[in-house]
Protein backbone atom coordinates (compact mmCIF):
# COMPACT_ATOMS: atom_id res chain seq x y z
CA UNK A 1 0.00 0.00 0.00
CA UNK A 2 2.83 2.46 1.15
CA UNK A 3 4.87 1.26 -1.94
CA UNK A 4 1.97 2.01 -4.13
CA UNK A 5 1.28 5.40 -2.65
CA UNK A 6 5.01 6.29 -2.85
CA UNK A 7 5.43 5.42 -6.54
CA UNK A 8 2.18 7.54 -6.86
CA UNK A 9 4.26 10.67 -6.07
CA UNK A 10 6.67 9.69 -9.00
CA UNK A 11 5.41 12.15 -11.97
CA UNK A 12 7.78 9.37 -14.34
CA UNK A 13 5.76 6.54 -13.29
CA UNK A 14 2.39 8.39 -13.14
CA UNK A 15 2.82 9.49 -16.83
CA UNK A 16 3.88 5.82 -17.96
CA UNK A 17 0.92 4.27 -16.48
CA UNK A 18 -1.89 7.25 -17.74
CA UNK A 19 -0.26 6.61 -21.10
CA UNK A 20 -1.03 2.84 -20.94
CA UNK A 21 -4.40 3.32 -19.23
CA UNK A 22 -5.89 6.11 -21.23
CA UNK A 23 -7.04 4.18 -24.58
CA UNK A 24 -9.22 1.78 -22.35
CA UNK A 25 -10.43 4.37 -19.99
CA UNK A 26 -11.53 6.32 -23.57
CA UNK A 27 -12.86 3.46 -25.41
CA UNK A 28 -15.01 1.92 -22.41
CA UNK A 29 -15.95 5.20 -21.14
CA UNK A 30 -16.91 6.69 -24.90
CA UNK A 31 -18.91 3.12 -25.44
CA UNK A 32 -20.97 3.20 -21.85
CA UNK A 33 -22.19 6.66 -22.19
CA UNK A 34 -23.51 6.68 -26.03
CA UNK A 35 -24.91 3.22 -24.52
CA UNK A 36 -26.51 4.97 -21.92
CA UNK A 37 -27.70 8.08 -23.62
CA UNK A 38 -28.88 6.24 -26.60
CA UNK A 39 -31.05 3.75 -24.24
CA UNK A 40 -32.14 6.46 -21.86
CA UNK A 41 -33.17 9.04 -25.05
CA UNK A 42 -34.79 6.57 -27.74
CA UNK A 43 -36.01 3.11 -25.42
CA UNK A 44 -36.78 3.58 -21.69
CA UNK A 45 -40.05 4.47 -21.20
CA UNK A 46 -41.87 7.72 -20.28
CA UNK A 47 -41.92 9.01 -16.81
CA UNK A 48 -46.08 9.13 -15.92
CA UNK A 49 -45.37 12.31 -14.16
CA UNK A 50 -43.06 14.16 -15.75
CA UNK A 51 -43.65 13.04 -19.58
CA UNK A 52 -40.05 13.24 -21.69
CA UNK A 53 -38.43 15.97 -20.26
CA UNK A 54 -37.42 13.74 -17.64
CA UNK A 55 -34.78 12.36 -20.49
CA UNK A 56 -32.51 15.45 -19.50
CA UNK A 57 -31.90 13.24 -16.14
CA UNK A 58 -29.48 11.05 -18.15
CA UNK A 59 -26.83 13.95 -18.38
CA UNK A 60 -28.20 16.05 -15.64
CA UNK A 61 -27.19 13.53 -13.07
CA UNK A 62 -24.07 12.42 -14.50
CA UNK A 63 -23.17 15.92 -14.51
CA UNK A 64 -23.89 16.57 -11.17
CA UNK A 65 -22.20 13.75 -9.74
CA UNK A 66 -18.99 14.45 -11.44
CA UNK A 67 -19.23 18.13 -10.47
CA UNK A 68 -19.08 17.09 -6.50
CA UNK A 69 -16.98 13.89 -6.78
CA UNK A 70 -14.23 16.25 -8.51
CA UNK A 71 -14.43 18.47 -5.96
CA UNK A 72 -14.15 15.88 -2.65
CA UNK A 73 -11.10 14.05 -4.84
CA UNK A 74 -9.73 17.61 -5.16
CA UNK A 75 -10.24 17.95 -1.39
CA UNK A 76 -7.99 14.64 -0.63
CA UNK A 77 -5.63 16.05 -2.99
CA UNK A 78 -5.70 19.38 -0.84
CA UNK A 79 -4.55 17.58 2.13
CA UNK A 80 -2.08 15.63 0.12
CA UNK A 81 -0.52 18.29 -0.88
CA UNK A 82 -0.19 20.38 2.58
CA UNK A 83 0.62 16.91 4.71
CA UNK A 84 2.91 15.23 2.18
CA UNK A 85 3.86 17.77 -0.20
CA UNK A 86 3.22 15.39 -3.29
CA UNK A 87 3.97 17.13 -6.28
CA UNK A 88 1.16 15.11 -8.59
CA UNK A 89 -1.86 16.01 -5.61
CA UNK A 90 -1.08 19.65 -6.49
CA UNK A 91 -0.82 18.59 -10.38
CA UNK A 92 -4.21 16.80 -10.01
CA UNK A 93 -5.93 19.87 -8.39
CA UNK A 94 -4.76 22.50 -10.98
CA UNK A 95 -5.81 19.46 -13.77
CA UNK A 96 -8.95 18.88 -13.03
CA UNK A 97 -10.50 21.95 -11.81
CA UNK A 98 -11.65 23.26 -14.59
CA UNK A 99 -13.55 19.78 -15.80
CA UNK A 100 -14.99 20.38 -12.57
CA UNK A 101 -16.29 23.67 -13.66
CA UNK A 102 -17.43 22.29 -16.53
CA UNK A 103 -19.57 19.51 -14.92
CA UNK A 104 -21.32 22.12 -12.46
CA UNK A 105 -21.81 24.57 -15.21
CA UNK A 106 -23.86 21.16 -17.54
CA UNK A 107 -25.55 20.31 -14.47
CA UNK A 108 -26.72 23.56 -13.70
CA UNK A 109 -27.32 24.55 -17.34
CA UNK A 110 -29.38 21.17 -17.83
CA UNK A 111 -31.20 21.51 -14.29
CA UNK A 112 -32.69 25.14 -15.66
CA UNK A 113 -33.77 23.78 -18.52
CA UNK A 114 -35.36 20.58 -17.21
CA UNK A 115 -37.05 23.39 -14.52
CA UNK A 116 -38.87 25.22 -16.92
CA UNK A 117 -41.35 22.35 -18.34
CA UNK A 118 -41.39 20.80 -14.88
CA UNK A 119 -41.55 23.77 -12.25
CA UNK A 120 -42.41 26.56 -14.59
CA UNK A 121 -39.27 28.15 -14.08
CA UNK A 122 -35.77 28.31 -15.17
CA UNK A 123 -34.08 29.02 -11.65
CA UNK A 124 -35.11 29.34 -7.72
CA UNK A 125 -33.08 30.44 -5.06
CA UNK A 126 -33.98 27.03 -3.28
CA UNK A 127 -31.08 25.91 -1.35
CA UNK A 128 -29.41 22.63 -3.73
CA UNK A 129 -29.74 25.16 -6.39
CA UNK A 130 -28.11 28.02 -4.84
CA UNK A 131 -25.49 25.66 -3.24
CA UNK A 132 -24.47 24.01 -6.80
CA UNK A 133 -23.96 27.70 -8.15
CA UNK A 134 -21.17 28.29 -5.06
CA UNK A 135 -19.70 25.23 -5.92
CA UNK A 136 -18.82 26.90 -9.82
CA UNK A 137 -18.30 30.05 -7.90
CA UNK A 138 -15.83 28.10 -5.80
CA UNK A 139 -14.00 25.81 -8.96
CA UNK A 140 -13.91 29.21 -10.46
CA UNK A 141 -11.96 30.77 -7.62
CA UNK A 142 -9.73 27.94 -7.37
CA UNK A 143 -8.67 27.88 -11.01
CA UNK A 144 -8.49 31.92 -10.64
CA UNK A 145 -6.16 32.09 -7.17
CA UNK A 146 -3.73 29.09 -9.12
CA UNK A 147 -3.42 31.64 -12.16
CA UNK A 148 -3.02 34.69 -9.93
CA UNK A 149 0.07 33.17 -7.78
CA UNK A 150 3.32 32.95 -9.56
CA UNK A 151 5.25 30.83 -7.21
CA UNK A 152 4.26 27.22 -7.71
CA UNK A 153 4.72 25.93 -3.86
CA UNK A 154 2.63 29.08 -2.94
CA UNK A 155 0.10 28.77 -5.12
CA UNK A 156 -0.33 24.60 -3.94
CA UNK A 157 -1.11 25.87 -0.80
CA UNK A 158 -3.16 28.49 -1.57
CA UNK A 159 -5.33 26.62 -3.50
CA UNK A 160 -5.14 23.94 -1.45
CA UNK A 161 -5.97 25.91 1.83
CA UNK A 162 -9.19 27.47 -0.68
CA UNK A 163 -10.37 23.61 -1.67
CA UNK A 164 -10.21 22.38 2.02
CA UNK A 165 -12.59 25.46 3.15
CA UNK A 166 -14.97 25.05 -0.28
CA UNK A 167 -15.62 21.52 0.76
CA UNK A 168 -18.12 22.09 3.65
CA UNK A 169 -20.30 23.08 0.61
CA UNK A 170 -20.28 18.69 -0.43
CA UNK A 171 -22.75 18.08 2.27
CA UNK A 172 -24.69 21.41 1.92
CA UNK A 173 -25.14 19.98 -1.67
CA UNK A 174 -26.13 16.55 -0.55
CA UNK A 175 -28.50 17.14 2.07
CA UNK A 176 -29.91 20.28 0.98
CA UNK A 177 -32.99 18.30 -0.65
CA UNK A 178 -33.20 16.84 3.21
CA UNK A 179 -32.45 19.74 5.39
CA UNK A 180 -35.08 22.66 3.34
CA UNK A 181 -37.63 22.33 1.74
CA UNK A 182 -36.88 22.90 -1.94
CA UNK A 183 -38.38 22.60 -5.70
CA UNK A 184 -36.31 20.35 -6.27
CA UNK A 185 -36.89 16.13 -5.98
CA UNK A 186 -34.79 13.97 -3.10
CA UNK A 187 -31.96 12.22 -4.31
CA UNK A 188 -33.14 9.76 -7.44
CA UNK A 189 -31.23 7.23 -5.55
CA UNK A 190 -28.76 6.10 -3.81
CA UNK A 191 -25.69 3.57 -3.36
CA UNK A 192 -27.46 2.10 0.16
CA UNK A 193 -30.91 1.57 -0.99
CA UNK A 194 -32.90 0.41 -3.33
CA UNK A 195 -33.42 2.44 -6.40
CA UNK A 196 -36.96 4.09 -7.01
CA UNK A 197 -37.20 4.61 -10.63
CA UNK A 198 -37.97 1.48 -12.93
CA UNK A 199 -35.19 -0.73 -13.93
CA UNK A 200 -35.58 -0.02 -17.32
CA UNK A 201 -34.89 3.95 -16.03
CA UNK A 202 -31.78 3.49 -13.54
CA UNK A 203 -29.99 0.98 -15.79
CA UNK A 204 -29.24 3.43 -18.80
CA UNK A 205 -28.87 5.62 -16.11
CA UNK A 206 -25.95 4.05 -14.20
CA UNK A 207 -24.47 3.62 -17.90
CA UNK A 208 -23.96 6.80 -18.74
CA UNK A 209 -23.00 7.64 -15.01
CA UNK A 210 -20.05 5.06 -15.27
CA UNK A 211 -19.49 6.18 -19.13
CA UNK A 212 -18.97 9.85 -17.90
CA UNK A 213 -16.38 8.75 -14.85
CA UNK A 214 -14.65 7.05 -16.66
CA UNK A 215 -14.37 9.60 -19.44
CA UNK A 216 -13.34 12.09 -16.80
CA UNK A 217 -10.47 9.50 -15.81
CA UNK A 218 -8.94 9.91 -19.55
CA UNK A 219 -9.35 13.96 -18.84
CA UNK A 220 -7.87 13.99 -15.75
CA UNK A 221 -4.75 11.56 -17.39
CA UNK A 222 -4.01 13.59 -20.30
CA UNK A 223 -4.78 17.33 -18.65
CA UNK A 224 -2.27 15.91 -16.05
CA UNK A 225 0.47 14.40 -18.27
CA UNK A 226 0.36 18.35 -19.79
CA UNK A 227 1.02 19.69 -16.55
CA UNK A 228 3.74 16.96 -15.53
CA UNK A 229 5.37 18.36 -19.48
CA UNK A 230 5.38 21.44 -18.33
CA UNK A 231 6.93 21.56 -15.00
CA UNK A 232 8.87 18.49 -15.45
CA UNK A 233 10.25 19.69 -19.05
CA UNK A 234 13.84 20.42 -17.14
CA UNK A 235 14.26 17.02 -16.18
CA UNK A 236 16.42 14.09 -18.21
CA UNK A 237 13.64 11.65 -17.75
CA UNK A 238 10.97 13.91 -20.14
CA UNK A 239 13.56 14.64 -22.42
CA UNK A 240 14.48 11.10 -23.50
CA UNK A 241 11.07 10.69 -23.48
CA UNK A 242 9.97 13.07 -26.02
CA UNK A 243 13.34 12.99 -28.33
CA UNK A 244 12.38 8.93 -28.27
CA UNK A 245 9.10 10.32 -29.64
CA UNK A 246 7.29 8.42 -27.16
CA UNK A 247 3.85 10.23 -25.77
CA UNK B 1 -38.33 2.21 -28.93
CA UNK B 2 -40.65 4.11 -27.11
CA UNK B 3 -41.81 6.77 -29.73
CA UNK B 4 -44.51 5.57 -32.39
CA UNK B 5 -42.11 7.36 -34.93
CA UNK B 6 -38.73 9.30 -35.87
CA UNK B 7 -40.48 12.58 -35.68
CA UNK B 8 -42.55 11.67 -32.48
CA UNK B 9 -38.83 11.02 -31.37
CA UNK B 10 -37.53 14.55 -32.11
CA UNK B 11 -41.28 16.37 -30.65
CA UNK B 12 -41.23 14.28 -27.75
CA UNK B 13 -44.31 15.47 -27.12
CA UNK B 14 -43.49 19.37 -27.17
CA UNK B 15 -40.20 18.69 -24.52
CA UNK B 16 -38.31 18.05 -27.39
CA UNK B 17 -36.28 21.24 -27.43
CA UNK B 18 -35.70 21.46 -23.72
CA UNK B 19 -34.57 18.15 -24.27
CA UNK B 20 -32.35 18.24 -27.22
CA UNK B 21 -30.96 21.77 -26.53
CA UNK B 22 -29.74 20.11 -23.03
CA UNK B 23 -27.78 16.94 -24.87
CA UNK B 24 -26.55 19.78 -27.56
CA UNK B 25 -24.83 21.98 -24.88
CA UNK B 26 -23.61 18.66 -23.17
CA UNK B 27 -22.14 17.10 -26.38
CA UNK B 28 -20.32 20.46 -27.08
CA UNK B 29 -18.96 20.93 -24.02
CA UNK B 30 -17.90 17.22 -23.56
CA UNK B 31 -16.39 17.42 -27.00
CA UNK B 32 -14.76 20.37 -26.94
CA UNK B 33 -12.72 19.88 -23.51
CA UNK B 34 -11.36 16.69 -24.56
CA UNK B 35 -10.40 17.92 -27.84
CA UNK B 36 -9.10 21.32 -26.04
CA UNK B 37 -7.01 18.92 -23.36
CA UNK B 38 -6.14 16.71 -25.84
CA UNK B 39 -4.64 19.76 -28.51
CA UNK B 40 -2.53 21.12 -25.60
CA UNK B 41 -1.69 18.34 -24.53
CA UNK B 42 0.01 17.77 -28.50
CA UNK B 43 1.18 21.60 -28.48
CA UNK B 44 3.21 21.67 -25.45
CA UNK B 45 4.38 17.72 -26.35
CA UNK B 46 5.83 19.86 -29.32
CA UNK B 47 7.21 22.93 -27.86
CA UNK B 48 9.71 20.79 -25.47
CA UNK B 49 10.71 18.31 -28.78
CA UNK B 50 11.47 21.73 -30.40
CA UNK B 51 13.38 22.72 -27.55
CA UNK B 52 15.32 19.70 -26.82
CA UNK B 53 16.19 19.53 -30.91
CA UNK B 54 17.18 23.04 -30.34
CA UNK B 55 19.25 22.26 -27.29
CA UNK B 56 21.26 19.23 -28.72
CA UNK B 57 22.11 21.32 -31.94
CA UNK B 58 23.90 24.21 -30.26
CA UNK B 59 25.26 21.70 -27.86
CA UNK B 60 27.31 19.85 -30.34
CA UNK B 61 30.62 20.96 -31.97
CA UNK B 62 30.13 22.91 -35.47
CA UNK B 63 31.11 20.70 -38.12
CA UNK B 64 33.97 21.82 -39.40
CA UNK B 65 33.85 23.09 -43.21
CA UNK B 66 35.12 20.77 -45.91
CA UNK B 67 38.91 21.64 -47.43
CA UNK B 68 38.06 23.42 -50.43
CA UNK B 69 41.05 24.17 -53.37
CA UNK B 70 40.38 28.01 -54.29
CA UNK B 71 42.35 29.99 -56.08
CA UNK B 72 43.58 33.15 -54.14
CA UNK B 73 44.09 36.15 -55.48
CA UNK B 74 47.40 37.61 -54.52
CA UNK B 75 48.23 41.29 -55.46
CA UNK B 76 51.78 41.75 -56.90
CA UNK B 77 52.08 45.20 -56.15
Amino acid sequence: MWQFFHKLGSPKWFYGIATRFMPWLLASGLLLLVAGIVWGLAFAPKDYLQGNSYRIIFIHVPAAFLAQSIYIMMAFSAVVTLVWRMKLADVFVKAVAPVGLVFTFLSLFTGAVWGKPTWGTWWVWDARLTSMLILLFLYGGVIALDRAINDEKSAARAVAVLVLVGVVNIPIIKYSVDWWNTLHQPATFKLTEKPSMAVEMWVPLVLAILGLYLLFGWLACLRMKTEILIREQRTRWVRDLVLAGGK
Amino acid sequence: MAFDSFSAFLVMEGHGPYVWVCYGVFVLLLAGMMFWSFRTHQDIYQICKRGYEQQSKVGQPKPKAPATFTRVEVSQD
